[in-house]
């Protein structure tokens, strides 16, 4: 009741209405409420966090469990090079050599013995060319003397064991005997360690190219003819016409990923690096633009790396403008997450203490009333069920879930429920004593004397003494649900993935490294369950001091 | 008195007979998946019995074959004997398991209700002694915010603040690595630092609603005919505060520690098993995640047994320490 003290209306009488304001009840208790600092503080969190998850979950333009990818630079391999250590074998047109021909071509030329018999009985021959290059020739044996033939002195004189005699070309060996063994060798094809690469791309080469490119280097000419054409050796370089044609190396490449031309100029730079020892060298790409490839070496084997751009899951981004708390280590937005798991740990103590109140306030009521044997019996359930122990029940029910993968939906419904199942007691305990001790009151007395109902006596005269009690019960009892709600999800049995909860995103600190380098991830979340919880504490304090101003004095 | 303490004995009994089989009831439901991968593995052992007779057997074994009321019977008779069985996690008797462990929870609670008590009542006192003071505003919400920091989020916290950014604590466990190489005082040592962290963070979770218990006693007693008589009388504040006050203050504080007492053995689940430690409430947290069924249901047995102790304890310490109520 507030004194009006103005005096400069006219005068008043004692029995003037108007003399004394009048606050009704609730007025004052609001009053009372709205003067608590700490409530009001309590008032403006919860609004705000209302705000934040229902309207902010509306404003965001991410859904919960949308998943960002970003394109990061990963170093991949482009290309492989290895020196080639295996002759390359190169037919002529119609003509299969022997599979073995491989090996036996390495030890032929290992050894010197170049004439050999390959698997399936054919006699073969090497004809040396020069270094490493050998033509290869399908042989028959025949008697010929070599004495004071000039031909066979000059392929002597020159190192070779061939010669060209008419249209006929003889081959011959060193044997035991004073005279070589000569062969009449037919060219089948031609074998030496060098990889040839097209200035254009996909261009292939005739078998006489190879032969005449190969023979030429070996004898270390300037230029050979083949076709009518004539090519130009200039180092590894093969001219046509002037132009590039091929680019010859004893280094086999291989591109990392199939259908990835490597032009020879690339070749080129990347040899030209490897022999220099550099650990990286630049190319241009097709657009021009300079890329940095890195060279590794294995054994021998070089790698060629770059930076690719490759699409990844954008997981534990740091705050940016896209995503302002950053991601989660599913690459999902941690703002949106954190808006959408807001609704969800208010709904759930929202609905879970309605249930509470409902069961509570009807159970403890009909206790309360009633007395007696009823009483006796219900306050023995309530007993009961206050001897569970709630958290390991929890846990227990929500490992049973798991067990029948329950829906990410139907477990929140179910958790609502079990919550609520085990958590109506203590409504049910207060409302019981607080009935008890009106029952006797006066007013009471008045209320069965005048003979109204029982459902009236209870519903009108009871309860809404109660209320206060219960409000106050109530906006405590919500900061508990929530944090038993955190709590579980937390240890990843109660809100699960896809879902959100703020403390399903907590979870992530079960990862000691996430925990120590992404802050972001779960320190909002703890930090609005904290404020949440608080709030809800702040508001029944100040209620409690509201309704009952006994307290303070 | 005598009279009293048997009543309520007898009704502690049968509250727990019914808790127990609501316990059994849904331990039932529990996926009994430990004894299928159990007949699995034993099936596929040459010249076994195929899987089915395994899971019969297993059954029959651990008593899944009956009907939930025969079989809460046959675990209750057992029980009565301290028989719990053989917990199918660790491989060995439940009441073993249990004794190995139970100590770790033991000195965390201990120690953190001990701190709680020295920190708490003072500070409810003082802020009930000023009232509106700046001093009550801030252990109020001090208080209230303890009460409203989830353990896990703190803990987090503290980890993250003292293991991660200074180094001065492990992140896990109750011992180092270097453990076993240290002298005796040097283990005890180390345990006691590996305590450290668990300990703050139950003290602070749990420390507010003490503060806040003790608070809004004192204010009631400050509030009573007898305090303005004492003042009346001319008694200085402090002994008015110290002796008047405090004493009738102690009476529902008492009553409220010795009803907690029993709640010390009960472990710390979300602390201990944030911290590794290997108490009570981790191993628990590590049988419902492996669905251990025999060491889950002595848990939870346990925790009843606890909770109606703590209820007995609270209504005969209160008969104890107030006359008033030892007369009616």
């Amino acid at each position: 009741m507030m004194e009006n003290n103005n005096t400069q209306n006219e005068e008043m009488h004692l029995d003037d209405a108007a003399r004394v304001k009048v606050l009704s009840p609730g007025m004052m208790v609001f009053k009372r409420f709205i003067r608590n600092k700490l409530a009001i503080a309590g008032i403006v969190i919860i609004a705000f966090m209302f705000f934040f998850s229902f309207v902010g979950g509306l404003l965001i333009p991410y859904s919960q469990s949308q998943v960002f990818y970003t394109t990061e630079e990963i170093l991949k391999d482009y290309a492989g090079a290895t020196k080639i250590d295996q002759y390359q074998i190169q037919t002529k047109d119609g003509v299969k050599l022997p599979s073995d021909i491989y090996s036996k071509t390495l030890i032929a030329s290992s050894t010197g013995k170049f004439v050999f018999t390959s698997r399936d009985g054919l006699l073969l021959g090497l004809g040396n060319v020069g270094e490493n290059t050998y033509l290869i020739f399908s042989l028959e044996e025949t008697k010929k003397l070599l004495r004071k033939n000039a031909a066979y002195d000059a392929a002597v004189a020159a190192g070779e064991n061939f010669f060209t005699e008419g249209d006929v070309t003889y081959l011959f060996q060193e044997s035991s005997e004073p005279e070589p063994d000569v062969y009449i060798a037919t060219e089948m094809g031609v074998a030496a360690m060098k990889s040839f690469t097209s200035y254009e791309q996909g261009g292939n080469f005739s078998y006489e190219f190879y032969r005449g490119s190969l023979v030429a280097i070996a004898n270390g000419e300037k230029s050979f003819e083949e076709d009518g054409v004539t090519y130009t050796v200039d180092g590894d370089v093969i001219s046509k016409d002037g132009s590039e044609y091929a680019l010859v190396s004893d280094v086999n490449f291989n591109p990392a990923v199939s259908g990835v031309y490597l032009s020879p100029a690339y070749k080129d730079a990347a040899l030209t690096a490897v022999e220099e020892g550099k650990k990286s060298f630049t190319f241009p790409d097709a657009d021009g633009t300079e890329v940095e490839y890195i060279i590794e070496n294995k054994n021998g084997q070089y790698t060629f790396r770059k930076y690719q751009v490759t699409r990844v899951i954008d997981s534990y981004a740091y705050p940016s403008k896209e995503h302002w708390v950053g991601t989660d280590a599913n690459g999902m937005d941690l703002l949106a997450r954190l808006m959408y798991g807001g609704r969800i740990s208010l709904l759930i103590g929202f609905v879970v203490i309605f249930i509470e109140v409902f069961i509570g306030m009807i159970i403890g009521g009909v206790a309360g009333f009633f007395g007696g044997w009823v009483d006796n019996i219900l306050m023995r359930v309530v007993d009961v069920v206050y001897c569970i122990p709630t958290m390991p029940l929890y846990l227990i029910l929500g490992s049973i879930m798991d067990y029948y993968q329950a829906e990410p939906t139907v477990r929140i419904y179910m958790l609502c429920i079990i919550m609520a199942v085990i958590g109506w007691v203590g409504i049910a305990r207060i409302v019981r004593g607080q009935i008890l001790s009106l029952r006797e009151l006066e007013f009471m007395v008045a209320a069965e004397a005048t003979g109204i109902s029982t459902y009236r006596r209870i519903f009108k005269h009871l309860i809404p003494n109660v209320v206060p009690q219960l409000i106050v019960f109530a906006s405590m009892g919500l900061g508990d649900v929530i944090l038993a709600e955190a709590t579980l999800s937390f240890l990843g049995l109660g809100i699960k993935y896809p879902a959100a909860s703020w403390g399903s995103i907590i979870n992530a600190v079960n990862d000691s490294y996430v925990m120590s380098r992404y802050l972001f991830v779960w320190l909002p979340a703890g930090l609005f369950i904290l404020l949440t919880v608080l709030a809800f504490n702040f508001i029944g304090d100040g209620l409690r001091d509201a309704f009952d101003p006994k307290m303070k004095r | 008195m005598k009279k009293f303490i048997i009543k309520r004995l007898l009704i502690s009994v049968v509250l727990l007979f019914f808790v127990s089989l609501i316990i059994y009831t849904i331990m039932r439901l529990m996926p009994t998946s430990y004894v299928e991968s159990q007949a699995m593995a034993l099936a596929t052992r040459p010249g076994s019995k195929s899987y089915q007779e395994w899971v019969d057997q297993l059954n029959a074994q651990y008593g899944l074959d009956t009907g939930i009321i025969t079989g809460y019977f046959k675990w209750a008779s057992k029980a009565i004997r301290l028989d719990f069985g053989d917990s199918w996690y660790f491989n060995q008797p439940v009441i073993r398991k249990f004794s190995n462990v139970i100590w770790y929870s033991f000195a965390l609670g201990l120690a953190s209700f001990i701190i709680e008590v020295i920190i708490a009542i003072p500070a409810g006192i003082l802020a009930a002694r000023k009232q509106y003071s700046l001093a009550d505003y801030a252990i109020t919400v001090i208080a209230l915010i303890g009460i409203s920091l989830p353990s896990f989020f703190f803990a987090t916290i503290l980890k993250y603040v003292f293991s991660i950014e200074l180094g001065w604590v492990d992140l896990y466990g109750i011992v180092s690595r270097m453990h076993e190489t240290y002298s005796q005082g040097g283990k005890v040592l180390d345990i006691i630092k590996h305590m450290i962290l668990p300990t703050i963070t139950l003290v602070v979770v749990s420390i507010g609603s003490l503060m806040r218990y003790t608070r809004a006693n004192m204010l009631e007693v400050l509030s009573s005919d007898y305090i303005r008589t004492a003042r009346a009388k001319g008694l200085p504040e402090n002994r008015v505060v110290n002796h008047h006050a405090f004493r009738n203050t102690l009476i529902p504080i008492v009553t409220l520690l010795g009803g907690s007492l029993p709640g010390l053995f009960g472990g710390a689940m979300i602390t201990e098993t944030l911290f590794q430690i290997p108490g009570i409430g981790y191993t628990f947290y590590q049988c419902v995640t492996q669905g251990d069924i025999p060491f889950v249901m002595f848990y939870m047995v346990f925790m009843a047994v606890l909770i109606l102790l703590g209820n007995l304890i609270a209504d005969i310490t209160y008969a104890l320490v107030d006359p008033r109520v030892r007369v009616n």
